[in-house]
């Protein structure tokens, strides 16, 4: 027993003398030409396949992009596109045809984009409640809302800039004269569902003011259920962003084409905002992106020409390893 | 005018601190003479001390300081805030600071909190530093002021009392080996005559011991009892910190007696040989002198921490830059655009969005962002440097190789400013005696009545002789060099007393060590009492007697009975060599009091020891400017002798006609002394006739009794008077053994580059010959040597002098340039000629000329002109010198050095406490400017470079997310992820970077010195290095902000269709920041032990751990943090590739540019990191591994026995 504790004590002591005097072991990696080549190499015969899985997983999204906003204005309206999407007394109403070019399997995601809508502005991103979402009225400090605060000396609920300006497009999918079922639900982290509005706070008060800006919700239904409020109020990181509406849950077949019915309500036109429907289908990588397979085929092929240009480079003006003749002070005497 | 005066006095003591140490008896400068001229009463000389009634010192105008003395920088009141002052003076540190207040204004871009935690950190980890460094420093004045001495009370019994409790007035009884507490003055001793001897090494660094003297008149005071009666008044000078003047006179039974030096005991010296001393306070606490004495030595920083001001300089015109866009961005949105931007409700009541004052908003949106750009500062840097400084000096201090066993010391770095700056050090400017010597002084030769005895080798001989790889056969060569120079004599000698034969054979046996420390004499006409059988038997006793009585020594009895030998202490350690040579002799010094010298002389008349008396008439002082010392003595038969020894040139210059029997053989006998490197003395006496004598004595009493600037004058013609129609009898020579190691240790240094200056206060021959000895002038180096050989006397002649010395300067620098880089020279220049080359015109062109020689010996150079040399050559060539000594004369010059090394050697603790490095030998300055400074520059140097890539890397992609927000000031990370970047993500990396990089091992450096010419050619911390890593900065930031907005928007990154908010985004682009800074130190790490492993691997794993605690604390403390890593980023494929991706396409750049470098243009140490490969793979291949294993055995058995003394 004291045996080994000496030993313990002993290795100690003999560790941190070997602190002390620097020297402790060490693993000192020397790039030489033969390391080079092989990294490059590896790189490029990792990244390359890596970059030809992702563009063919992105290749087998299909994507159908639908821009709306301009075309739902009627004819007489596009001079003044702003004072007839703020006119409340004319319909709204307007169809719009998608072609499915690729068959689509289900479920497919029903997005709105805007584009140009900066939803990162710092006045409008810190322009909500966190506490009132989860508490609802039983949380008074509702200062941060500003400048969306108070209804008749009430806090709103939900509060701010973010939930005034909620997104109020609707969208409604006929295939042959039949309606596409749209599944709105889980369309929001659970995390901010179960977390982060509370289930008994009623949007009571909401959109009552006098200045309306975007969509109303259901007064009865707990925030915690208003899925589409979640969804907008997790801001976007960019001025140019999809939100999911829902989910299309029957697959689509190549040329069947969709009916949408839409109710164009959100007003884009005052900022020259865009409005775009998308629906796509989904993989393990996500959406339609090409640019990662891109450009792991061009770093892995990059890396390729690397290593051969490095290997000729390294032929023809080989330097010994470890030569002291390269040493500046041997160069002079082998000049001199 | 009272400010004139003023001004001039504070004038006279900062001179009075940069060289008051510069000898003990300096002579004075005419200013001082000025200031002397004041008399008692005068304003500066005011002060009145009534002695045994201290209770007249409570109240004003008589109240002094207590003799509490505090050292510290802070007290408990004062910390707080003159330590947050110090801290804020720092630009980087007073931006956060500002950057904290604006958030409390919320002008800021982040949380409060984020922004203050990380500046209270930082500053806080400083402040701790500075409050443990004072603590330590109020622990040592605790122990200081409880010390206690025996002080009488007013009932007249003496009783212990500390010493923060003494009064000026107060009388005390020391005792022997004890510490004075204050300034006091002298009363009575033990001995009847009133003396004791003081040890001053914490004041000047000297170990001899001193003679201190009470006034006659209160000699009687010798008992407790006597004190009862005692009342006296002093009046003398007001504090200063003057060691070696004291003006005052004593007012004792209503008359009036002068105080001169002599009388004052400085406090921190120590009572020798002396069993009890009376004496009265004078000054106390921070009156005294040691105390106005202690100077903090100038705060020095390196090259590399002022180039790093730069730096933050830069980064702060970016940070102004960015944030101007900014602004002017968020001004043209607010203006032109945002007003249609109906979901933001524009009204009047936000400042930062302002339609209608977009000037206002302007201004506001300039302030948010640059305290949200603040990330392009490192805030961190400062504390991290400081962190890593302070542990790099603690491994240097550690080092085992630079221990030295035989004084039990090691390095000590004793300010940790300056580890990098080891590591581009230039030029080095060393001291000779004590430093590149041990200044163990061994009588070596003399030579007597003309004859020169002792023909022994020198160590400088040996050394000399293997520098110019001559066959070395010892007994030849020596006979080839004393030929040349002392002619036939020696030769004639020889042949007459035959001795040559035993004389070879004792120089063959040189090897072995001196029997006697201090003696390497062997010449058997001499030793064992032969000297009887000498011609000239009268010149050879007084020679003897010359040695034996003419010097300031005194004898201590250690083990006299075991040996019969004593053992001496003096001024200087030559006297005690002469001491002890004179005791081998025959001519044992064995007492002295004040007034006799006893001496047990060997009389050759009755062959036996008798024990002879000699009344000590007067000593006449050495002095530097004098450069000889005498005593008068009147011996048993009342014959009155002056014996005398001095400086050849002096001693020569006073000779009587009749003296000058062997003047020419003596001189031949110096010159070969000098050339073998000898320090040599000669002696000399006369006889005085009684009347003389009288006549002369009363003349130099009146003088000695003078008072006031006049006095020196007046003893200076005194002793001129009588030091006068000498006889001749001899020299001496005695030798300054080289350090050990010392000439492997300057070859070394020489070929790692540096230009090696030595400064001594040597003769011309002696020092080039210890430059030959520690291969400082090689035989194959071309000399040049610049001398003057007059004196000045007028204007004119100076004129010529200068011309001349420009003319020998200009045809050396010429011969310089025709000779190219083929040859190296070496560059003599003695003490006058360099005080002309110095002066104004002939300046540049002499330095021009000395910094183009590989070695330069400036002889007969004075401290004040060392500090001179320092400081021009510092400021012509702008490159890092470094000033190594150990005396006090080389105070001013290691003050004035870039780097000052300080010797922990023999003379004590004053160039120690002056330097910022101290070694026990000079050897280890390879060790530790080659292997540790080079590491050192090294590893600032990268750890900079780094703090600044990382910053901009991190910096720019918060910069690059404005432009997609309109400039709104809206942030892409958390301001918990932004807080935690500097303080926890990436520190530690780069802390261990800077303590435990090596580029190559440190046997490696010693055997490729030069590598250590990195360093002072600054390659590592150029500027084209620094833009090129903060090009490399830009690009990381750059490559990971696109790749991630292009990657992650605005299509779904999910399985399930989700897209990306700003949370995802902002903690995925982080993680990628995260993952790269880190990866990038591994890239720059070239020395992988396990603590770097866990640093980096652990850093990047604490980012996760970091994710999932904050992820799993309640939604409203989290914020969009919440469930990120295990609900909404894990789980995508998508976010680890982009992890990966993202890393290795930032790296790539910097990668291609290592590859191509190492490739093709390879630098120094990559070569010799490749061939260190190759070393190790023949290690495991022979046998050598073992033998470095048996070496570091060896060296571990050292340390288990350093770090455990008391076992």
């Amino acid at each position: 027993m004291t045996d080994t504790n000496r030993e313990r004590r002993r290795t100690r002591e003999t560790a941190f003398y070997l602190f002390t005097q620097q020297s402790l072991p060490a693993c000192k990696p020397v790039l030489t030409p033969g390391w080079v080549i092989t990294i490059f190499l590896c790189m490029g015969l990792i990244f390359i396949p890596v970059g030809l899985v992702t563009l063919r997983a992105s290749h087998s999204v299909v994507e159908i992009v639908d821009r709306y906003d301009i075309e739902c204005v009627p004819e007489p309206f596009r001079i003044d596109k702003i004072s007839y999407i703020q006119d409340d007394s004319i319909p709204k109403n307007c169809s719009r045809f998608m072609k499915v070019h690729k068959y689509m399997k289900a479920p497919i995601y029903i997005y709105y984009q805007l584009d140009n809508y900066y939803q990162n502005h710092r006045r409008y991103v810190k322009s909500r409640s966190d506490k009132q979402l989860l508490h609802g009225r039983k949380y008074h400090d509702t200062s941060s809302c500003q400048p969306v605060e108070l209804n008749d000396g009430q806090p709103i609920v939900p509060c701010g800039l973010i939930a005034w300006s909620l997104f109020n497009d609707s969208f409604t999918f006929i295939r042959e004269r039949a309606e596409l079922k749209v599944n709105r639900k889980n369309i929001a982290w659970k995390s901010d569902r179960d977390h982060k509005f509370g289930k008994s706070v009623r949007p009571f008060n909401f959109q009552n003011g006098t200045l309306i800006g975007g969509g109303k919700l259901n007064p009865k239904i707990p925030l915690s259920d208003q899925e589409d409020l979640i969804v907008w109020m997790r801001t976007s990181a960019l001025p140019s962003f999809r939100k999911l509406y829902g989910r299309i849950e029957e697959d689509l077949d190549a040329d069947d084409v969709i009916v949408v019915n839409l109710i164009n309500n959100y007003n884009t036109y005052s900022f020259g905002g865009k409005k775009k429907l998308v629906l796509s289908t989904s993989n393990w990588l996500g959406g339609k992106n090409d640019f990662l397979g891109h450009a792991c085929v061009v770093i892995g092929s990059s890396s390729l020409i690397l290593a051969i240009v490095f290997t000729l480079l390294h032929l023809k003006y080989r330097r010994p390893y470890g030569d002291t003749s390269y040493l500046p002070w041997n160069r002079k005497s082998l000049s001199g | 005018m009272a400010a004139a005066t003023s001004r001039r006095r504070k004038e006279k003591i900062r001179w009075s601190k940069l060289y008051s140490f510069a000898s003990c008896f300096r002579p004075l400068t005419s200013e001082e003479r000025l200031a002397g001229r004041e008399v008692i009463g005068q304003p500066g000389f005011s002060r009145a001390v009534f002695c045994n009634e201290p209770h007249l010192h409570d109240r004003k105008p008589y109240k002094y300081p207590c003799n509490n003395i505090s050292t510290t920088k802070y007290n408990v009141l004062s910390f707080l805030p003159r330590a947050l002052f110090e801290q804020f003076r720092r630009v980087a540190n007073f931006y956060f600071l500002l950057a904290a207040v604006f958030s409390l204004l919320s002008l800021a871009p982040f949380s409060r909190a984020s922004l203050i935690a990380p500046l209270v950190f930082v500053v806080g980890i400083s402040m701790l530093k500075e409050a443990v460094e004072d603590w330590h420093r109020f622990l040592q004045d605790l122990d200081v002021n409880n010390q206690t001495v025996k002080t009488r009370l007013s009932d007249g019994v003496f009783v212990d009392k500390s010493w923060k409790e003494l009064r000026v007035g107060d009388v005390v009884k020391v005792y022997k080996d004890e510490y004075f507490p204050s300034d006091l003055l002298l009363l009575s001793s033990s001995y009847e005559d009133g003396v004791c001897y003081v040890e001053t090494m914490n004041l000047d660094g000297e170990t001899n011991l001193k003679i201190k003297r009470c006034l006659e008149v209160s000699l009687c005071l010798n008992e407790d009892a006597e004190f009862n009666k005692f009342e006296a008044t002093v009046h003398c000078e007001d504090p200063n910190p003057n060691l070696y003047t004291f003006v005052g006179n004593l007012e004792f039974e209503k008359k009036s007696y002068p105080l001169s030096p002599s009388q004052l005991l400085l406090r921190d010296s120590k009572l020798r040989n002396t069993d009890y001393i009376y004496g009265v306070v004078i000054f106390s606490g921070h009156d005294t002198k040691a105390v106005r004495n202690s100077t903090r030595s100038p705060s020095k920083r390196s090259r590399i921490e002022r180039k790093m001001d730069h730096i933050i300089y830069i980064l702060f015109s970016m940070l102004v830059l960015l944030s101007l866009v900014s602004s002017i961005g968020s001004s043209q949105f607010l203006s032109h655009d945002m007003d249609d931007w109906w979901y933001l409700q524009l009204q009047d009541d936000d400042d930062f969005f302002d339609p209608s004052k977009p000037e206002k908003s302007a201004g506001l949106q300039f302030i948010r962002s640059l305290i949200l750009y603040g990330y392009l500062i490192p805030i961190s840097l400062y504390v991290s440097i400081e962190v890593v400084k302070v542990l790099q000096t603690m491994l240097i201090n550690k080092d085992i190789e630079l221990y030295d066993e035989a004084t039990c010391k090691s390095v000590q770095a004793r300010t940790s400013n300056l580890n990098e700056e080891l590591g581009q050090v230039d030029m080095i400017l060393s001291d000779k005696t004590g430093t590149l010597t041990c200044n163990q002084m061994e009588f070596r030769k003399c030579s007597i009545a003309g004859i020169s005895y002792g023909g022994d080798i020198t160590d400088v001989d040996l050394a000399a002789s293997m520098r110019m790889n001559a066959d070395f056969e010892p007994f030849e060569y020596s006979m080839d060099r004393t030929d040349r120079a002392t002619q036939s004599f020696e030769l004639f000698e020889f042949s007459v007393y035959g001795f040559s034969a035993q004389n070879g054979n004792a120089r063959l046996s040189k090897t072995e060590e001196p029997v006697i420390k201090g003696f390497n004499f062997r010449d058997d006409r001499l030793m064992n009492k032969n000297w009887i059988h000498g011609t000239n038997l009268s010149d050879i006793t007084m020679f003897f007697r010359v040695l034996a009585l003419c010097h300031t020594g005194i004898p201590i009895e250690d083990d006299y009975h075991k040996t019969d030998k004593l053992s001496y202490e003096a001024e200087s350690p030559e006297e005690v060599s002469f001491l002890i040579a004179s005791q081998e002799f025959g001519f044992q010094f064995c007492r002295r009091t004040q007034s006799l010298m006893v001496l047990k002389e060997f009389d050759p008349s009755c062959m036996k020891e008798v024990e002879r008396e000699y009344k000590l008439l007067n000593l006449l002082e050495f002095s530097s400017s004098r450069k000889r010392m005498s005593v008068i003595v009147s011996n048993e038969d009342g014959q009155i002798l002056l014996l005398c020894k001095g400086a050849d040139s002096i001693i020569f210059d006073r000779l009587s006609d009749n003296g000058r029997t062997y003047k020419q053989e003596t001189a031949l006998h110096l010159l070969s002394y000098a050339e073998d490197g000898l320090r040599t003395l000669a002696f000399a006496y006369r006889e005085i006739e009684a009347a003389e004598y009288e006549s002369w004595n009363t003349k130099f009493t009146q003088a000695k009794a003078t008072i006031g600037p006049e006095r020196e004058e007046l003893l200076e013609q005194g002793s001129e008077m009588i030091e006068n129609n000498l006889i001749l009898l001899g020299v001496v020579a005695v030798e300054d053994k080289l350090q050990e190691g010392v000439p492997e240790c300057i070859d070394k240094l020489a070929q790692a580059g540096l230009k090696i200056w030595l400064l001594t206060g040597d003769k011309r021959e002696t020092a080039i010959n210890i430059g030959f000895a520690c291969s400082l002038l090689r035989p194959d180096m071309m000399q040049f040597h610049l001398s003057s050989s007059r004196e000045a006397e007028s204007n004119n002649e100076v004129k010529a002098m200068e011309e001349d010395i420009l003319q020998q300067i200009q045809s050396s620098y010429k011969l310089l340039c025709e000779e190219g880089k083929e040859a190296q020279f070496g560059l003599v220049i003695d003490g006058k000629a360099l005080e002309i080359a110095l002066s104004g015109d002939v300046k540049d062109e002499f330095l021009q000329l000395a910094v183009n020689c590989a070695s330069v010996i400036c002889c007969r150079v004075s401290p004040k002109q060392k500090a001179l040399i320092t400081r021009l050559v510092k400021q012509y060539t702008g490159r890092t010198t470094l000033a190594i000594g150990d005396g006090a004369n080389d105070v001013g010059m290691i003050q004035e050095a870039d780097i000052g090394v300080g010797i922990s050697g023999m003379e004590g603790m004053q160039a120690v406490m002056a330097s910022d490095f101290s070694l026990p030998q000079f050897r280890f300055l390879e060790k530790l400017l080659v292997v540790h400074g080079h590491w050192c520059y090294q590893r600032i140097s990268k750890m900079v470079l780094y703090f600044v890539y990382k910053n901009v890397a991190f910096g720019l992609t918060l910069f690059y997310y404005e432009l997609y927000t309109s400039f709104s000031g809206e942030v892409l990370y958390d301001d918990w992820y932004m807080t935690m970047f500097n303080v926890i993500l990436t520190s530690l990396p780069v802390i261990a970077l800077g303590v435990l990089e090596q580029d190559v091992s440190s046997d490696i450096c010693l055997q490729f010195p030069a590598l250590y010419q990195q360093g002072p050619r600054n390659i590592h911390f150029s500027w084209s290095r620094i833009v090129g890593w903060m090009l490399n900065g830009v690009v990381t930031s750059l490559v990971i902000f696109l790749a991630n907005i292009y990657i992650l928007s605005p299509t779904a990154w999910q399985q399930n269709g989700f897209v990306a908010d700003i949370g995802s985004l902002g903690t995925i682009t982080y993680t990628c920041i995260i993952w790269t800074v880190n990866c990038q130190i591994a890239l720059i790490t070239s020395h992988f032990t396990w603590i770097q492993h866990l640093s980096i691997w652990g850093s990047i794993l604490s980012w996760y751990i970091f994710l999932l605690v904050y992820g799993a604390l309640p939604p409203n403390l989290s914020g969009n943090a919440f469930h990120v890593l295990i609900e909404v980023i894990g789980p995508a494929p998508l976010y680890w590739m982009i992890t990966v991706l993202v890393v290795i396409v930032s790296l790539l750049p910097y990668f291609i540019h290592i590859v191509i470098q190492r490739s093709f243009y390879p630098m120094d140490d990559h070569i010799i990191q490749e061939m260190e490969k190759c070393f190790e793979k023949d290690d495991v291949r022979d046998d050598r591994m073992s033998f470095s294993q048996q070496m570091q055995q060896k060296k571990l058995s050292i340390y288990r026995s350093v770090t455990k003394p008391h076992k």
